[in-house]
């Protein structure tokens, strides 16, 4: 739900990384958080275990700058890809202009992507959106380990639509920015679509 | 699709930022807050110069999705009213035209009776503020036939690397 404020010329957008457990989610938010400049940043917070996997939400706001005039925000938020959190899950969703899906590229965790990308598309509809038409990007993380699918592969068996996707090592930042300005590129185009829903 | 559930016009905007500036006052408050369901900061008035008021949008929406979740869960529709007991400050929250989120954080120089009974009434005041709000929407996007005028009208690559430059 992109909320614009034509009195104070903002816009807000929420962007939600997903995933199964352990995929890298938070690591991309960790990442962007370091990287970026202390003005244009809030608080990273994690709700997190005492073991650091996320527990219910780590929440990113970013403030990049200014597009046509309106200042842009992001929200970003992860979710905890743990299975048994799948309540959790449903409520980050809320609201949701844009899905970044993070895959862990190991070949033993295909079965968790492919899992996780399914649990994806029940918990937008039930939210009432559907993936084939939000704005949505792929990232294949963890391309730095020797045990990785090849590419084509993981695209071949998690890809839904036409969705671009990323190849990322999110610890050392590959990836994470091109894999953020795809998504925020297709949130804002689809603010310039009128009309029909 | 393409059209924001929430547009603020200017209009609108300084009717909810006066209800909420006397909601502080009447109620006695530090802090009147106004966030949409999503974690949206929609307005903030009183001593907020060294508050983190995104986080607190951020985690009071979070708050009451998960609040919503457990009435559902045991067969409530919502919990209407969410009140957290600090040693000093204190936070009401209640849920204003089922979608934007009232905090009132308070210490004691107020008290939760005095609250309760203020924040009804802005509830009422900004549940019609809301309500012209929608209204305004939908006439746009009528007149507009389904379509919604959009600032934004062509993104290119350029905008999004320059939002990106550091
Ligand atoms: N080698 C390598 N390790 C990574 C990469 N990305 C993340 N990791 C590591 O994987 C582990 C889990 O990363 P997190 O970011 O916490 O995973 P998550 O997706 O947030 O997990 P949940 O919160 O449980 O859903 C951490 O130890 C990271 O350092 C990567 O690209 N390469
Ligand atoms: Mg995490």
């Amino acid at each position: 739900m992109t909320f614009i404020n034509y009195a104070s010329r903002e816009i807000n957008c929420k962007i939600v990384y997903y995933g199964p457990g352990l995929c890298g989610k938070t690591t991309n938010l960790q990442y962007i958080y370091d990287k970026t400049n202390p003005t244009a940043k809030g608080k990273l917070i994690s709700l997190a275990t005492e073991t650091d996997r996320t527990l219910f939400f780590d929440f990113l706001p970013l403030e990049l700058g200014t597009v046509r005039g309106f200042r842009t925000r992001f929200h970003l938020y992860t979710v905890p890809g743990q299975v048994f959190y799948d309540a959790s899950r449903r409520l980050i969703l809320k609201g949701v202009d844009g899905v970044i899906f993070v895959a862990d590229s190991q070949v033993e965790r295909m079965d968790a992507n492919i899992e996780s990308v399914e649990n994806l598309v029940i918990n937008l509809k039930s939210q009432g959106y559907d993936l084939m038409s939000i704005p949505y990007v792929l990232q294949l993380n963890k391309r730095d380990l020797p045990n990785v699918a090849p590419a084509d592969e993981i695209r071949r068996l998690l890809a839904r639509k036409n969705e671009p996707v990323f190849e990322a090592v999110a610890p050392k930042g590959i990836g994470v920015f091109e894999t953020l300005k795809g998504v925020a590129k297709l949130v804002l185009s689809e603010l310039t679509k009128t009309g029909s829903s | 699709m393409a059209a924001p559930d929430i547009v603020m016009y200017e209009e609108e905007f300084n009717q909810i930022k006066q209800i909420i500036s006397k909601l502080r006052v009447d109620a006695n408050a530090k802090v009147v807050f106004l966030v949409d369901k999503n974690g949206q900061q929609i307005a903030a008035h009183g001593e907020i110069e060294n508050l983190d008021t995104t986080s607190l949008a951020s985690l009071t929406a979070g708050n009451v999705a998960a609040t919503d979740g457990l009435a559902r869960l045991i067969g409530e529709r919502e919990f209407s009213i969410l009140f957290h007991e600090g040693a000093r400050d204190n936070i009401h929250i209640s849920i204003v035209a089922q979608r934007v989120i009232l905090v009132v954080i308070f210490d004691e120089r107020s008290s939760l009776g005095l609250v309760r009974l203020r924040v009804k009434k802005a509830s009422l005041e900004l549940g019609e503020t809301f309500g012209r709000i929608m209204a305004k929407v939908e006439k746009e996007r009528a007149v507009a036939g389904t379509a919604f005028e959009s600032p934004f009208a062509e993104i290119t690559d350029e905008d999004i690397d320059s939002l990106f430059s550091e």
